[in-house]
């Protein structure tokens, strides 16, 4: 008998959270399981879930999504420049069986933070004990005069990626050759910083080599951008940047820059104070945002459109037992990234596990890294680690930032085979 | 009793359905090499095809690899900027985890006739301090055997160019380079790439 004792202690590792002997005998100590859902099965959302299962397999954990399939929006821009098909960034989440999650393929249309119980599509309700909300971004349907959710399947705006990336990706390669493609960025927060300047550049590599008297115009609601530098840098390296022969033209707020409305006939956006109006050949509109319907429908948002949590446990700051991760939540200096809704993730589960087993919370350690994939052999990267002072999340000091603006050619090179690894690793996590 | 056989039963079911290493891990520690795997793959076993594994690595290793790029007296894209975000304790700790993983190895495409002038290339000039075609950690030099090919590559460019290492390996690097021409590097490369886990 000693030895199976013994044996109870034996803890299982994962690379991830720790399990058994943390439990304390679960069996014994609770009477019905605790019962954990997750709403959304993107980024943030199917690691919370995987972790808390690895760590505490007595805890039920129950997965709300919406879609069979994930498209994740890494790398969906080497779609549209052809670099890559749609289906290797199409995954599906029978990977995640073998840690026995309950999956429901639905849409959660409202929760209850007081009854507990979250409503969806069919009008089923689920029950929660704890509920972790990673549903990432809605877009601000009202904040663009004459584009909305259904000009928006003529008129993609492919930042979620599936049906619209493959749209866009088909109107760029019927496009003539010395056609013009107008990208519209929309104000700061919204999902992935450097994502709109990564497009730009995506496209203009495909033009460069298949329509080269093409043109990309980046009209952009922001006077600044993550990585300006370095996308600077490889924009007069590849596409002629700066000269009378650039392939891309940005034009920041300051310049008119700013997509106020679009003009689905003339297939014309208007733009800036005086409202002018630019006809191109492609539009592809990436609206304002906010979070998720659910988080907004479900009060969990505040003025700003996104969720305040707190910082340690990303438990809301409006609703007992929610937590809310990801691009959705508020998460002090991290961007709205893939790599920050996956840490963030993991350290709500811990905050979690150590909840109902009752024991104290792993010191939480957060990090973002964004790679960028500008041109051929041209990748950059912005990364940063983040830690826990005085309840809020701050930048470790001297660590992080961009690459360097003097790197190598070599450098750049490595950086591209680094990104298509990274992606490689973090869905692998996500879907394994 | 009975339930304490249960139990057992159970927690082993878990063991085997989850496929996983059985050891204590402390809650700490995992949550720093957490924020590590999503670049590095599950337990440092990267799936490539080019960002090293570092399951497997020796304390000493990790150590030196992870203070060096805090310093930057080695060459990174990214790890300087990383490492710096953590403590020395820090770094301690994750080198007590990840040294302690087994390395997964997961097949690259290999020519057979380079591994194979590689082999004799390491067996003359590399196998005293990487001992075992590279898979003995002994002297504290990282992972060859199965580590990813464009890595390798690029840490052996590195050595030829400014990157410290011991001042015998860098002049048999040298000589090597010199007097059996460019491909050797390559050669070398398919070598370590060639081999499989044990
Ligand atoms: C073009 C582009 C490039 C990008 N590149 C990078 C990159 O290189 N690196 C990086 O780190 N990040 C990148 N990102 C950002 C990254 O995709 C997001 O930050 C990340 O996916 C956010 O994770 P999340 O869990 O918050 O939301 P998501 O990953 O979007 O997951 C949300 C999930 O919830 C589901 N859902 C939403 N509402 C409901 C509901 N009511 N009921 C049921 N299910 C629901 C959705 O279907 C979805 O599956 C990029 C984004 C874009 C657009
Ligand atoms: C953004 C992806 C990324 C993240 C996150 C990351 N690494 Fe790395 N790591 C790399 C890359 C790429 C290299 C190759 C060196 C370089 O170019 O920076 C590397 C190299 C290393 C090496 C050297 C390997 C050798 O054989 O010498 C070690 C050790 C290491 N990383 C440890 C870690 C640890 C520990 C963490 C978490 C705290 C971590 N890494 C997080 C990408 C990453
Ligand atoms: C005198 C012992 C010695 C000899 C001989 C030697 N090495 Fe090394 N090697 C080391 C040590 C020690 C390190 C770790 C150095 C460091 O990274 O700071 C190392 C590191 C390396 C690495 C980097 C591993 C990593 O993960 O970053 C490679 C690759 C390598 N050696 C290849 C070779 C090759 C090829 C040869 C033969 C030409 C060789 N070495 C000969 C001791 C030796």
């Amino acid at each position: 008998m000693s030895n199976l004792s013994r044996r109870q202690f034996v803890t299982i590792a994962a690379g991830s959270v720790a399990a058994a002997a943390m439990v304390s005998f679960p069996f014994i100590a609770r009477g019905a399981n605790q019962k954990v859902v997750v709403i959304g099965g993107g980024s943030g959302g199917v690691i919370a879930a995987k972790y808390i299962r690895m760590a505490d397999p007595t805890i039920d954990v129950t997965l709300i999504e919406q879609n069979k399939y994930y498209h994740t929006c890494f790398m969906s821009n080497e779609v549209l420049s052809g670099e890559r098909t749609i289906d290797s960034i199409k995954f599906s989440y029978k990977g995640l069986n073998k840690y026995g999650i309950n999956f429901i393929y639905s849409r959660a249309i409202n929760i209850d933070p007081v009854a507990k119980t979250i409503r969806l599509a069919g009008g089923e309700e689920v029950a929660f004990d704890k509920l972790i909300v990673s549903p990432g971004v809605e877009f601000k349907w009202d904040a663009i005069d004459g584009y909305n959710a259904e000009v928006a399947e003529k008129i993609p705006h492919a930042w979620k990626a599936g049906s619209q990336t493959v749209t866009l990706r088909k109107q760029l390669e019927e496009m003539k050759d010395g056609g013009t493609v107008i990208i519209s960025a929309p104000p700061k927060p919204f999902r992935c910083p450097p994502g709109p300047y990564e497009r730009a550049s995506q496209i203009a590599n495909y033009f460069k080599h298949h329509k080269p008297k093409s043109k990309i115009l980046l009209f952009d609601a922001n006077q600044a951008f993550s990585k300006q530098g370095l996308f600077t840098q490889g924009w007069e390296k590849m596409y002629g940047y700066g000269t009378d022969n650039s392939m891309i033209e940005w034009i920041p707020s300051h310049e008119e820059g700013e997509v106020v409305g679009v003009n689905v006939k003339a297939n014309a956006v208007i733009a800036g104070e005086f409202e002018d109006e630019y006809s191109a050949d492609v539009l592809n509109i990436i609206p304002p945002q906010t979070a998720a319907k659910i988080a907004i429908d479900s009060g969990l948002t505040n003025d700003s459109g996104w969720c305040p949590v707190n910082q340690k446990t990303f438990e809301s700051s409006l609703h007992k037992d929610i937590y809310v991760i990801g691009d959705a939540c508020i998460a002090g200096p991290m961007p709205k990234s893939a790599y920050a809704a996956n840490t963030q993730a993991k350290v709500c589960a811990e905050a979690i596990l150590s909840e109902l087993q009752g024991r104290e919370m792993a010191t939480p350690s957060y990090v973002n890294t964004c790679y960028s994939v500008v041109g051929d052999d041209f990748g950059i990267s912005v990364a940063a680690v983040y830690r826990l002072e005085n309840g809020k999340i701050v930048s470790v000091k001297d660590s992080g930032g961009i690459s360097p603006l003097d790197a190598s050619a070599q450098t750049r090179k490595y950086e591209v085979a680094y990104a298509h690894s990274w992606f490689n690793n973090i869905t692998d996590e996500m879907f394994n | 009793m009975l339930s304490q056989i249960l139990r057992y039963i159970l927690f082993s079911i878990i063991g085997l359905i989850f496929s996983l290493p059985v050891m204590a891990v402390d809650i700490n520690t995992l949550m720093l090499v957490n924020t590590c795997v999503g670049c590095h793959g599950p337990n440092g076993s990267s799936l490539g095809p080019a960002t090293p594994s570092i399951a497997g690595m020796s304390k000493f290793a990790f150590i030196q690899a992870m203070q060096e790029a805090k310093r930057n007296e080695r060459p990174t894209t990214i790890m300087g900027r990383l490492a710096r975000g953590y403590t020395d304790e820090d770094i301690e700790t994750m080198a007590d985890f990840f040294s302690e993983q087994k390395l997964v190895v997961y097949p690259q495409q290999v020519n057979a006739e380079k591994a194979k002038k590689g082999a004799r290339l390491h067996k003359y000039y590399c196998e005293s301090c990487h001992r075992d075609n590279g898979r003995k950690d002994e002297h504290n030099s990282g992972i060859l055997a199965g580590q990813w090919m464009p890595y390798l590559k690029i840490s052996l460019l590195e050595f030829l160019s400014d990157r410290p290492a011991p001042t015998k390996m860098n002049k048999r690097l040298e000589f090597i380079a010199e007097s059996y021409g460019k491909d050797s590097i390559d050669e070398l490369v398919h070598f370590y790439a060639s081999q499989k886990e044990q």
